[in-house]
């Protein structure tokens, strides 16, 4: 059974080492087979790990592989930590790149560098197992940095494009502001347990209940070692001296920031959209299924440390809710296809992190589950619509296309709905969304924090966005009359069944996943289903209050998505100069949302721009001038010009001779008379 | 004939046997005319071998003429090095004699008595040898420079020599009147031993500052080496390649003996005299030499250098300097007379050149020869595990004990800067386009620059045994 999961984690890597090393001489055929094979294989073992472990009775266990660090008390050892969570992320990842990488096969035909495409695939893939599987805090930076590099690797994929490669270095560094705070919060954790293994600080994770909640624990502080009270410093940060519950709280936000970064929260957003510069199937695996999910996963893993902390629970709140707010609005004026899907992943991101900042773990792995499937399937159906455009992504070229090509059409209503979380309240009728968007905005109205009233809110405005900028998307593409040229309507094609069938098997994920896991990951069998990998304080009720919400609450999602699928459907279907005519009313708001609120102008102006003086200024003035004028350069200049001074000594005259030879003794007869010493 | 007599006689023989040969070759030179050069060159080396082998078989350790004279192994061995020298130039010479019509006899029998002057400096166990001997050495050397009398370059660098030689004798006779006129004595033992406990007069350090400045003169350490580039620029080849090697092997081995031996319990005077002009020659010869365009000047200001690294281990003033010194002088005649078997082959149809660019890409036309000379660069570059990076190794060792740090530090960044110009023949040599090659060599400068070339790239092998003869050597002032 070990060996299961060792198969699982490692087949990636296998395939990425064979198609990395010898991608070019195996041929992309080869290449193609070897990566995709392997990772179906990962696939259906993961299913079988996700009934063993999270359907079946199996409890949590790790599996060995090797001693990674030893070096004092920091111990780290290389070992799969399997629980329902770690499971559930390996049914997300393995089933969404396996049929990515079934999909790139169709996708990328034309394309002269497969092997390595497939081989930064598998790669990735594997650091996100890494990331999934980790059983210590290292070992999850180690995944964690892992998926950036294919990250980074995946968006400069066409790295003759400078766009491309300004988008990869952009995530690269975005995402370094976010590692930072993950680093810190690490280091922090280390020195509040003195351990980075996770069994190690949930256990002790106990003793830093903050002092309300500390009330009918007495007998786990106890326990552990309580020796420590509360008051006393533990941990010192930028000066200031922290008890235990504010030690806590400063650990969480700096493990939070890295999690912004990874899941490109606001502020730390800015790289998503640009990161649609790479091939539309890296746009669905990576910058929609998994990796951006990993800030999710992480939260959700350390749930144990987060449940402790109410301040920062509140602040992730607040920033999921700002988030899923703030990229709704701007998708709504969006005119690239890849984009306006791009901020919707941000958008969902957000509702998840609201969900954890509320309490409800559940309900965020829940709707990571479900967002996986639909938001794939939609990326991968914009890519087939792409693909028949001849490479366009302007939905103001498209239009007319519903006849065209219809398998892509009913796919992509599929995912609009699954998003838009088409159900029936109050029922179990429901497309995966429904179940999973609808849980999250109950559980922020029943959420006890400061902000939860306004995350409700705000959950629900973004509600009414998302449907509006979905339906946009499918009567901008799909309906209308064509506004593509001539040419580009003529090649329009449906795209091989190499790229049909991975979206007719999402769009079942994405239909029935809610409706037949809603029970296990919120409902009845929580308890069974999760197995204690889910931490709740005994004073966390969320999940149980959440089904007891007035039926106003649970009509509001709805109502919103009907509201914006209306406008919509008037703005572009029945009255198509109604938008236009509306943002020329109201040009400044227009502009600003079109602008992305101003965030990339925002940031060049504050970093960009100053560290590029701080660089033109190293450049000239550190290496140009002194360098270059005092370093090697300078010295060889001021070797020549001592050596053309030496040289004009010997002047070939006798009595210049005859002069340096007693100016030289009475130099050193005089230096002698002085008593010279040294 | 008293036992005294017949004792000194026995520890002169090798010089006795210089002075009495040079004095019958003369005789035969003069009655044989003009064709007499290569008889009178081979029998002049021949003399000289033969004194050699006397000197090494024979010649036991004891003074001589009332302590006038005194032979001992550190003497024994820089005999050797200057014989080498002197013989080595002469073989070097006779290819060099017919081409150029050099060919007059008077040069071996000058090299002859030259030698004699040097071997008796070495010797010198009082003031009045020592001059002696320094002036039968130059009275010759200045003949020899200007040698080449139809040459307007070499009788001017004749002429300077003289001069400025006329000028440092005299600045030495005075240094030693006036070391006579404070200790009372000319014998070394007795000085030394009128210095111990003594204090410290300024006359007599006003004395050992004019004494050594004529003995820096002989081995041209700055600030008396001015005449030394255009001599070595000036004078016919042969003769710069002799200049290069024995005479520096004597005076440094006066200098040694003078201030180690004779001016010990004085140490601390000269020792900063010496650490002066060492930094001073290693400086100067570094950068000075940088910019050079004929290859005889530039190995003037390497001569320089080097003499400044070899006074390195002197300032040390210690028993691992002096072996330094000695092993340092060996290496500096190894490679010196290697690179001036080269020079001497730069041999164009048009007679010979000396300018560093007709050394362009050299690696083409002669690949032999420009592999040995890189050999030799490098080595006079001090990269290990050549021969010359020995030579710095020892010297600088003993400056560190002697607590000498600065001194070291600058000796290691002037060799730094002195790689330069070495490195830059090697790079004219392997990268620069070919402009022509050069004539076959001769057998006797191939064997020279073969021996050479063997012994800068083996040295490693043979120096166990060559640093154990040092030891001895260097154990005679301690």
């Amino acid at each position: 059974m070990d060996q299961m999961y060792l198969a699982i984690v490692f087949l990636p890597l296998l395939g990425f080492l064979i198609v990395g090393l010898f991608g070019n001489s195996l041929g992309a055929k080869a290449s193609e087979y070897i990566t995709s094979g392997f990772l179906v294989i990962s696939a259906v073992l993961s299913w079988v790990a996700f009934f063993q472990v999270a359907l079946g009775d199996t409890e949590a266990f790790t599996v060995p592989v090797l001693r990674f660090i030893d070096s004092g008390a920091l111990q780290a050892d290389w070992a799969l930590r399997i629980d329902t969570l770690t499971v559930v992320m390996l049914v997300v990842v393995n089933t969404v790149s396996s049929l990515v990488h079934i999909y790139s096969i169709g996708y990328m035909h034309h394309d002269p560098h497969r092997p390595r495409f497939f081989a930064y695939l598998s790669l990735f893939t594997f650091a996100m197992l890494m990331l999934v599987t980790s059983n210590n805090l290292v070992q999850m930076f180690f995944g964690w940095e892992g998926v950036g590099l294919a990250s980074y690797l995946l968006i400069g994929f066409w790295y003759q494009k400078p766009s491309a490669n300004a988008a990869a270095i952009k995530a690269f560094v975005v995402n370094r502001v976010g590692d930072f705070g993950f680093a810190l919060g690490i280091f922090g954790v280390f020195v509040l347990f003195g351990s980075i293994n996770f069994d190690t600080i949930f256990a002790n994770a106990a003793t830093y209940l903050p002092a309300a909640a500390a009330h009918g624990t007495d007998a786990a502080a106890q326990g552990a070692d309580a020796a420590v009270a509360h008051g006393d410093t533990v941990l010192n940060f930028l000066g200031y001296h922290l008890d235990k519950a504010a030690a806590m709280t400063v650990v969480c936000l700096l493990l939070f920031m890295g999690a912004m970064g990874k899941s490109a929260q606001v502020p730390l957003h800015t790289w998503l959209p640009d990161a649609m510069e790479g091939p539309t199937p890296v746009s669905a695996l990576i910058h929609a299924a998994t990796m951006v999910t990993a800030g999710v996963f992480m939260l959700a893993r350390l749930s144990p440390l987060f449940e402790l902390s109410h301040s920062a629970l509140t602040v992730v709140t607040f920033i999921g809710a700002l988030t899923a707010f703030f990229a709704a609005t701007v998708g709504l004026v969006q005119n690239d296809i890849k984009r306006v899907i791009a901020y919707s992943t941000c958008s969902q991101l957000g509702y998840m992190f609201v969900a954890l900042g509320v309490g409800a773990y559940g309900a965020a792995i829940f709707h990571l589950f479900t967002h996986a499937f639909f938001k794939a399937l939609l990326f991968l159906g914009s890519g087939s619509v792409i693909h028949a455009m001849s490479d366009e992504q302007d939905m103001r070229k498209m239009g007319g296309i519903r006849k065209l090509i219809p398998t892509t059409y009913w796919m992509m209503v599929i995912g609009t709905l699954a998003l838009t979380g088409v159900g029936i309240p109050a029922t179990i009728i429901g497309t995966a969304g429904f179940f999973s968007k609808d849980a999250i905005i109950e559980s922020a109205f029943v959420g006890h924090n400061a902000v939860a009233g306004l995350a409700f809110a705000l959950l629900v405005v973004a509600a009414c966005f998302t449907s509006f900028y979905s339906w946009r998307l499918i009567f901008m593409t799909f309906h209308g009359k064509p506004r593509a040229s001539h040419d580009v309507m003529h090649h329009v094609h449906e795209s091989p069944p190499v790229m049909l069938v991975p979206l007719f098997i999402l769009a079942i994920g994405a239909l029935f996943a809610g409706v037949v896991f809603h029970d296990y990951f919120i409902g009845e069998a929580y308890a069974e289903f999760w197995k204690k990998a889910l931490f709740t304080l005994e004073s966390n009720h969320i999940l149980h209050d959440m089904h007891g919400v007035p039926m106003w609450v649970k009509l509001s999602p709805f109502v919103a998505m009907l509201l914006g699928l209306l406008v919509s459907w008037h703005f572009y279907i029945r009255n198509p100069q109604a938008p236009v005519r509306l943002a020329a009313r109201h040009h400044g708001l227009y502009q600003f949302l079109l602008n992305k609120w101003y965030f990339d102008e925002l940031y060049d102006f504050l970093f960009v721009r100053a560290a590029k003086r701080l660089g033109y200024f190293l450049w000239k003035k550190g290496d140009g001038v002194v360098i270059d004028g005092l370093g090697p350069d300078g010295i060889s200049a001021g070797v020549i010009d001592v050596t053309d001074r030496v040289v004009k000594l010997q002047t070939g005259y006798l009595y210049h001779y005859a002069f340096a030879m007693l100016i030289g003794v009475a130099a050193l007869a005089t230096w002698m008379m002085l008593g010279g010493s040294f | 004939m008293t036992p005294d007599l017949s004792l000194s006689l026995s520890l002169a023989a090798p010089e006795l046997i210089i002075a009495i040969g040079a004095l019958v070759l003369l005789m035969i030179g003069a009655f044989s005319g003009e064709r007499a050069n290569t008889t009178v060159t081979g029998l002049a080396v021949a003399v000289l071998i033969g004194a050699g082998a006397w000197l090494v078989l024979f010649t036991g350790t004891g003074e001589a003429f009332g302590s006038a004279f005194v032979s001992d192994s550190f003497a024994r061995f820089m005999k050797v090095l200057t014989l080498i020298g002197s013989v080595v130039t002469l073989i070097m010479s006779v290819g060099f004699a017919k081409a150029e019509k050099f060919d007059k006899f008077e040069f071996p029998v000058l090299i002859m008595l030259s030698t004699l002057g040097m071997m008796v400096m070495i010797s010198a166990n009082n003031m009045i040898a020592l001059y002696l001997g320094m002036e039968l050495q130059s009275l010759a050397l200045y003949v020899v420079a200007a040698i080449n009398r139809d040459s307007v370059r070499s009788t001017e660098a004749g002429l300077k020599y003289f001069v400025l030689g006329a000028l440092s004798s005299g600045m030495m006779l005075y240094g030693i009147s006036l070391i006579y006129g404070y200790t009372g004595h000319v014998g070394f033992a007795e000085i030394t031993n009128a210095l111990m406990g003594g204090e410290r007069q300024l006359g007599l350090v006003f004395g050992l500052v004019f004494l050594l400045a004529g003995i820096a003169f002989k081995i041209s350490a700055v600030p008396f080496h001015m005449w030394t580039p255009d001599v070595y620029e000036g004078a016919p080849t042969p003769v710069t390649a002799f200049f290069a090697a024995a005479p520096k092997m004597a005076a440094m081995a006066l200098l040694v003996r003078v201030t180690v031996g004779t001016f010990g319990p004085v140490a601390h005077d000269w020792q900063q005299i010496l650490v002066f002009v060492s930094i001073a020659s290693m400086v100067l010869g570094a950068f000075a030499a940088i910019g050079q365009k004929n290859i005889k000047r530039l190995m003037a200001y390497s001569s320089i250098g080097h003499m400044g690294y070899a006074l390195v281990g002197l300032a040390a003033a210690n028993e691992a300097g002096v072996r330094g010194v000695i092993i340092y002088m060996t290496i500096y005649l190894g490679m010196t007379l290697g690179t001036f078997a080269f020079i001497l082959a730069m041999r164009r149809r048009d007679g010979n050149v000396e300018s560093i660019s007709d050394l362009a890409g050299l690696s083409n036309t002669n690949p032999v020869m420009a592999t040995i000379l890189t050999i030799l660069m490098f080595s006079l570059a001090g990269i290990p595990p050549l021969a010359g990076f020995w030579g710095k190794w020892y010297v600088f060792l003993a400056a560190i004990d002697a607590k000498l740090y600065a001194l070291a530090v600058i000796g290691v960044l002037a060799s730094v800067v002195g790689a330069y110009y070495y490195l830059r023949i090697i790079k004219i040599m392997w990268f620069d386009e070919p402009v022509g090659g050069f004539q076959p060599m001769a057998g006797e400068l191939r064997l020279v620059l073969g021996i050479s070339g063997a012994f800068v790239l083996l040295y490693m092998l043979f120096m166990g045994p060559l640093e154990a003869v040092a030891q001895t050597a260097a154990k005679t002032f301690f």
